[in-house]
């Protein structure tokens, strides 16, 4: 067997053009067939008992975020009770998946989050451009962690991605997974930017090769983040990666998600394309803000039969 | 797991009469002889039909002539009115209809609401927009309607063949006598009403219930100038038989045995789709049906894991719930037909597969199913099965793909998947197929020719080209 073949087996390239000839010698997307396939898949119907699990489940994956430079300690702490009691009035609501914030406001969520089970997530890596320099980057990474994060979500090199230099992107995201230490590592590939649905294979491939524990579509700061095509060319790359290396990814869509409506559809989508193993919080989540407390009106909605206000419900 | 909890589309929102006469000459009238119409999911009778005999048909005929000296000298824009109305009304009546479609036929909900209706308002807003354009259509300076059509579609696609039919016959000021098939005919009586509801002058559509000798009638009745019709190739032969010499333009759609060729740089994963939906859409009853899958053999093992994955989430059962992808097979006697032609393929050596599905006790089911190892010998490869069951090939070469695709008497539709555009056209082009398919399957627009080659038919529907059959 040739060091190629045997590179691609182990799923380690030994070299950028070995990286280049395996992620463009991925199958290639259709764009029309992708986008009715994610569109085919929101017509389900789902309703009653179906509706209530499925928003249960949606809540359990969210990571409820503020990324503003407006950010205090106090609004972190406020989200992260949230977090834990996301409906104070109703004990049989569960806690959302995690926290995600700057790094600077790590240190207020850790108080809140200590103990509890809820993940603290924080970006890092220059987020969310990545323009800065590598060790700017990894220093970024490895405070976040000491300060007590144990989910770091990092963006890659959009523009090294796009001029065709992998092996850039590839070693950053090496080494970013080694200061990550313990802490989960999610790799955000702002999908927004890289422009086909293609370059959105090949960058899954890219980050799971690399060692992502989770995938991720969006910063939720360009115009265009998570859509349902782009999440299913996602969801079919953390499927093959598994089929072939025996390692399982997760998937983060994250950016634009704001209804009940919306979750369900991502949640279909899981449910008909990579099954039962990715329906967990674990494997899946969604990063959002506002979504929460729609899921949570939906909530009420389906347990008392009738819509709460805005005002019923906590702000973030 | 999450289960989906059932999402049943009510009913209510349609109202089956117990019985239904024959539509002429803008009327409903009663015959001598009824036929009942059951829903093929759990067998319930929906509703008696009258069943047309020679007299009826007869009178269906001379109410169609008497109507052609005005519907044809009515000028184009007033034709386009009606037309313009009639689909205005569908789309209206579009959720009752497809309810009603879904309950006749046996095809789920998702498919008549999503597919079935849109198309068939799209092709009477199609042909409406042609009715006073005759004269650029290049058929001549002056084109002509031919008199009266006799018309009689299948039972895969009721209302859409019916709108096939019946919106370029009326924009092209020709009167028409439709006969639906015999399993399904409510909505044919449907868009009656609807005709009387847009006002359309006594006569220019008449519907004529029945069953295989009702239509053999109409095509024979000697004032009939034009005949259409879409089914089996049996039936299309004999009626090819009984209309030559007698001066009567024919156009026929006929069976297929479609190749879906699935090249090794193909997008695999929409392949894979492309796959399913060209032969598990409306249960495999569709002559278009990629019933032959062309598989490269260097990704013939992926492609088929791939696949067979993707079947395991089909889910089969009640056609009106919301999530129901493949619905029951439409009669016992086409059930009988795919369930004989399977165990031929298992008795001539191919291995058959289907996922674990749980089907209904009532009603007339088929679980998807494929066939792997099969030869270009295999009786599986060469007649039409008409149901959800797909036969695998493989090829190695582009040359043996487009060898194997053309032999088969039929020639109706192919597919080609690739990444590479040259070779889809290159392939294409080799294709003996009235529509071929690129990364794509089962796409169906009012502005796109449809028709076959071969043992599939002869003249065109849809497009600039389907007003050709109907002018002189």
């Amino acid at each position: 067997m040739t060091a190629t073949a045997t590179s691609r087996l182990s799923g380690l390239p030994d070299s950028a053009s070995d990286l280049r000839t395996f992620l463009h010698g991925l199958p290639g997307v259709d764009k029309v067939g992708v986008e009715a396939r994610a569109a085919a898949l929101g017509t389900r119907s789902v309703k009653t008992t179906a509706k209530a699990q499925a928003i249960d489940l949606a809540i359990r994956m969210v990571d409820l975020t503020t990324l503003e430079g407006a950010d205090t300690p106090g609004k972190v702490r406020a989200l992260s009770a949230k977090a834990l009691r996301p409906d104070p009035s109703d004990p049989t609501c569960p806690p959302v998946a995690a926290v995600c914030v700057y790094p600077a406001m790590v240190p207020f969520a850790a108080e809140v989050l200590a103990g509890s089970g809820v993940h603290l997530a924080s970006v890092a890596t220059a987020f969310p451009s990545g323009q800065a320099p590598l060790d700017v980057k990894l220093a970024d990474t490895r405070d976040a962690v000491a300060a007590g994060a144990d989910e770091i979500d990092m963006v890659i090199s959009r523009g090294a991605f796009l001029a065709g230099d992998y092996g850039k992107v590839f070693d950053e995201i090496v080494a970013v997974k080694e200061a990550c230490g313990s802490a989960h590592l999610k790799v955000i590939l702002e999908t927004g930017e890289l422009a086909t649905y293609d370059n959105v294979r090949r960058a899954s491939w890219l980050a799971m090769l690399a060692g992502a524990d989770f995938i991720k579509t969006s910063t939720g700061k360009v115009p265009v983040a998570a859509t349902l095509p782009v999440t299913l060319i996602m969801l079919e790359a953390v499927r093959d990666f598994r089929e072939r290396h025996g390692r399982q990814v997760g998937v983060k869509p994250a950016g634009g998600i704001r209804t009940t409506k919306d979750a369900i559809k991502y949640l279909v989508m899981i449910n008909e394309t990579v099954g039962d193993d990715w329906l967990d919080p674990d494997w899946f989540r969604f990063g959002a803000s506002s979504l929460l407390n729609d899921l949570l009106m939906q909530r009420t909605k389906l347990t008392t039969g009738h819509y709460a206000g805005p005002d019923y419900f906590t702000l973030d | 797991m999450f289960e989906y909890a059932p999402a049943p589309e009510s009913r209510s929102v349609v109202t089956i009469a117990p019985s239904y006469g024959l539509f002429i000459d803008g009327e409903f009238g009663e015959a001598k002889d009824t036929f009942k119409t059951i829903n093929p999911a759990d067998e319930e009778v929906l509703s008696e039909v009258a069943l047309a005999g020679p007299e009826d048909v007869d009178r269906a005929v001379a109410a169609a002539r008497r109507a052609f000296e005005g519907w044809s000298t009515l000028p184009g824009s007033e034709r386009a009115k009606y037309l313009f109305r009639i689909a205005r009304i569908i789309q209206e009546r579009s959720r009752e209809l497809a309810v009603l479609e879904s309950l006749d036929n046996g095809k789920p909900i998702k498919e008549s609401r999503d597919v079935d209706l849109p198309l068939v308002a799209a092709h009477f807003f199609y042909y409406a927009g042609w009715a006073d354009k005759l004269k650029y259509a290049g058929f001549g300076p002056d084109p002509r309607p031919l008199g009266v059509a006799g018309q009689v579609i299948p039972w895969n696609f009721p209302l859409m063949m019916l709108a096939w039919k019946i919106a370029p016959a009326l924009a092209t000021g020709n009167t028409v006598v439709l006969k639906p098939a015999e399993t399904t005919p409510l909505s044919a009586l449907f868009f009656a009403d609807i005709c009387r509801q847009a006002e359309l002058p006594p006569g220019v559509v008449n519907i004529v219930t029945g069953a295989g000798d009702t239509g053999r009638y109409l095509v024979e009745h000697p004032d009939v100038n034009k005949v259409a019709f879409t089914g089996s190739t049996e039936v299309g032969r004999a009626i090819a038989r009984s209309v030559a010499g007698t001066g009567k333009k024919l156009t026929l759609e006929l069976g297929g045995k479609a190749a879906n060729i699935v090249f090794d740089d193909a997008p695999i994963d929409q392949a894979v789709e492309g796959i399913v939906n060209g032969i598990f859409f409306n249960q495999g009853h569709v002559c278009c049906a990629g019933s032959r899958l062309l598989v490269q053999e260097s990704i013939a093992e992926e492609l088929l894991a791939s696949l067979k994955r993707r079947m395991s989430t089909l889910r089969v059962g009640d056609p009106l719930d919301k999530n129901t992808d493949v619905g029951a097979i439409n009669s016992a006697a086409q059930l009988a037909r795919i369930t004989e032609l399977s165990e031929i393929g298992a008795t001539e050596g191919a291995e058959r597969w289907s996922p674990e599905c749980p089907l209904p006790d009532r009603g007339f089911w088929f679980a998807p199913t494929i066939f792997t190892g099969v030869t270009q010998a295999h009786r599986i490869a060469r007649e039409e099965i008409f149901g959800p069951v797909l036969s695998v090939l493989t090829f190695r070469t582009p040359a043996e793909a487009i060898e194997k695709a053309n032999n088969t008497p039929y020639g109706l539709s192919a597919g080609v998947w690739s990444e590479k555009g040259s070779r889809i056209l290159a392939v294409a082009d080799k294709l003996r197929a009235g529509v071929v398919w690129a990364n794509t399957f089962n796409k169906f627009d009012p502005t796109s020719p449809f028709g076959g080659y071969k043992e599939s038919g002869y003249g065109r529907e849809g497009g600039r080209h389907g007003l050709e059959a109907y002018l002189a």
